[in-house]
């Protein structure tokens, strides 16, 4: 036996990774190849939140030659096409048997504390000392449910896209969804589509077109650099982690789904959320100058695609003019709705979603309950993060942006390693190279 | 923030963007002088008309006094039988958005390093007058619908423009007011 295993026996590792989602099973394998004993603690099984948290019909925004993990890609015969939920669930499966994870599923971590050179992690089944910890547990822990839905009536039924999973489970009736993100119009578009009427909260979003000039519109961005942007690139990296996911599905078609298509759909489009009140919802009139901004950002993007392809050896004749529409919007918006006269029976909250760190009893936390950290490197020593919005780069929260900040946070882990090593035994330890 | 050598050009909105963005910083750090609370007094003077007057501020964490006290004069226009001494309230909500948005305008312009020669908006309300009138219940007091129109002359493009507007009306308190419900308290004393 080895001393890592003997001394995972003890529940002492060096490091613990919390869940075995695509980042926590990338940051296994660097670990491994570094030979650096730990283990990954998943609550269910591998690939969790893909199996329970999400809708029956959801695919992939990213097509899958760009889907891909650490050594581990996408090796079927449609790389423009999008995984399917079963197809995500197996890309990952397929990794955690290839790098051999040493994944412990079915432990639930109850709190994560502070302990003499390291911590503590307890869970449902035993206790763990570590030196480092991995946050791997996701971005989308818990929906951001606003607290006006306390106010929504008894007859109708509020849901989180963690909860659903296909229109038919819905009630017959109209069906309200918050929020204009991926997420929303996706829901907007299935929910309508199966016969309920649709109404759509729509606040600030981003609008994109699925292909442009013929190609992905993800493929324009990793050509211009843009999902690869660094947090130190922007200028206010706490507004971009905030800005909602871009208003695209991963569909057979490579159909795109702005406003427009949903419009033409018959799904009706509605200010933000701004309350509800007396049996009633209450939108802003603020549709116009959400879609006017999201417009101009569209603009102001394919303005940058073209000048990319001016620059390059692209064949795509620029004077083909590419028009967009600009988003319709109805003459006068509607600024209410009676769940009760107008029969609306769920309402569906695409309204975000945070981590949950209510295990973390670590002083790592901002007033809002946020996690302070820079790129990942969380502000107690030896404790990361992995797969946050745009936490070190624009791809952090994709399946793809794992690479990069694994490997840059894995050398960072490894540093503050062979520090404590250094520290307890001067003389024999050798240096692991930390590269950053 | 940096700032490229070779597009080093003099733009003079008259707005201190670094005292503003040294503002945002302080007011990050210390949240609770972030809180702020304006007021008017208004005193009613015959028939429609009345007298608003506007000076001290709270915020920073401490009470704030201008110079010179505000006043404005609000009334209602002859054809409602009264005597027109001021624009009327409506108006002043007017007066308050379009203000508001073209403030933001000339904000946004100077960060982001946009000379503006000239800003035009104008504003106009439509008002069925049947729900002040209470001739018909289901016509809303309010108005239903605003229309803003801005005139922009700048050294920018269409686009630039289009932003700098857009913009505005994100950063809007008044935009954020008349566009979204806001709980209000009256009471006697």
């Amino acid at each position: 036996m080895t001393p890592a295993r003997r001394a995972a026996r003890n529940g002492a590792v060096d490091v613990v990774v919390i869940g075995a989602g695509h980042s926590g099973l990338a940051m296994s394998a660097f670990l491994s190849q570094h030979g650096v004993d730990h283990v990954v603690l998943e609550r269910g099984q591998v690939a969790n939140s893909w199996r329970r948290e999400r809708w029956d019909s959801l695919r992939l925004l990213t097509p899958n030659w760009l889907s891909r993990l650490p050594g581990h890609r996408y090796d079927g015969d449609d790389p423009h096409g999008f995984m399917s939920l079963p197809e995500v669930i197996a890309f990952i499966d397929d990794y955690a048997r290839v790098i051999a994870a040493p994944v412990h599923t079915g432990v639930t971590v109850l709190s994560v504390t502070d302990e003499k050179d390291g911590y503590r992690v307890c869970t449902d089944s035993r206790d763990w000392r570590c030196r480092c910890v991995v946050l791997a547990n996701g971005a989308f822990g818990l929906a951001n449910i606003p607290g006006t839905a306390a106010a929504l009536p008894s007859s109708v039924r509020s849901l989180s896209p963690a909860e659903y999973r296909r229109p038919q489970d819905l009630e017959e009736g109209g069906v309200l969804v918050v929020g204009a993100s991926a997420t929303g119009v996706q829901l907007a578009d299935e929910i309508q589509r199966s016969g309920r009427q649709v109404t759509l909260a729509v606040g600030e979003h981003i609008r994109l077109p699925r292909n442009y000039r013929g190609r992905d519109i993800q493929g324009w961005l990793e050509s211009l650099g843009v999902l690869d942007q660094r947090i130190d690139e922007v200028d206010d990296v706490v507004r971009v982690r905030r800005v909602p996911s871009p208003q695209l599905v991963g569909s057979p078609e490579h159909a795109t789904l702005d406003l427009n298509a949903l419009t033409e759909r018959g799904v009706e489009i509605v200010g933000r959320l701004a309350a509800v009140r007396d049996g009633r919802a209450l939108f802003s009139g603020s549709l116009r100058s959400h879609c006017a901004m999201a417009d101009l950002k569209q603009q102001r993007l394919l303005a940058s695609i073209d000048r990319w392809i001016e620059d390059h050896p692209y064949r795509v004749d620029l004077r083909d003019a590419a028009t967009v529409m600009p988003t319709w919007v109805p003459d006068q918006p509607r600024l209410a709705l009676d769940f009760g006269r107008e029969r609306v029976r769920t309402v569906l909250w695409a309204t975000g979603f945070r981590p949950d760190y209510s295990w973390l009893h670590l002083p790592v936390l901002d007033a809002k309950g946020q996690l302070q950290h820079e790129g990942g490197i969380v502000s107690a020593p030896g404790v990361y993060a992995l797969g946050l919005n745009f936490m070190r780069r624009r791809k952090s929260s994709f399946m793809h942006g794992a690479e990069d900040d694994v490997r840059e946070l894995g050398y960072e882990l490894l540093a503050h390693l062979d520090a404590l090593h250094q520290c307890e035994d001067p003389p024999q330890t050798q240096a692991v190279g930390a590269a950053m | 923030m940096l700032q490229n050598a070779t597009q080093v050009k003099q733009v003079n909105n008259g707005v201190n963007v670094g005292a503003l963005l040294d503002a945002r910083q302080a007011l990050t750090a210390a949240p609770e002088a972030a809180r702020f609370k304006w007021r008017a007094t208004t005193q009613w003077i015959n028939g429609t008309h009345s007298r608003s007057t506007v000076s001290g501020f709270y915020g920073l964490g401490t009470e704030q006094s201008r110079k010179v006290e505000f006043k404005f004069d609000a009334d209602h226009p002859e054809i409602f039988a009264s005597e027109d001494h001021g624009a009327t309230p409506v108006e002043f909500v007017l007066v308050g958005l379009a203000s508001c948005l073209a403030a933001g305008v000339a904000a946004v312009a100077q960060h982001r390093k946009i000379q503006l020669r000239k800003v035009s908006a104008t504003v106009e309300a439509g008002m069925n007058v049947q729900g002040i009138l209470g001739i018909d219940a289901d016509v809303r007091n309010g108005f239903d619908g605003i229309k803003v129109i801005f005139d922009i002359d700048a050294d920018a493009t269409k686009e630039e423009i289009a932003a700098l507007v857009a913009q505005s009306q994100k950063r809007s308190a008044v935009f954020d007011i008349v566009t979204n419900p806001t709980d209000v308290a009256v009471e006697v004393r």
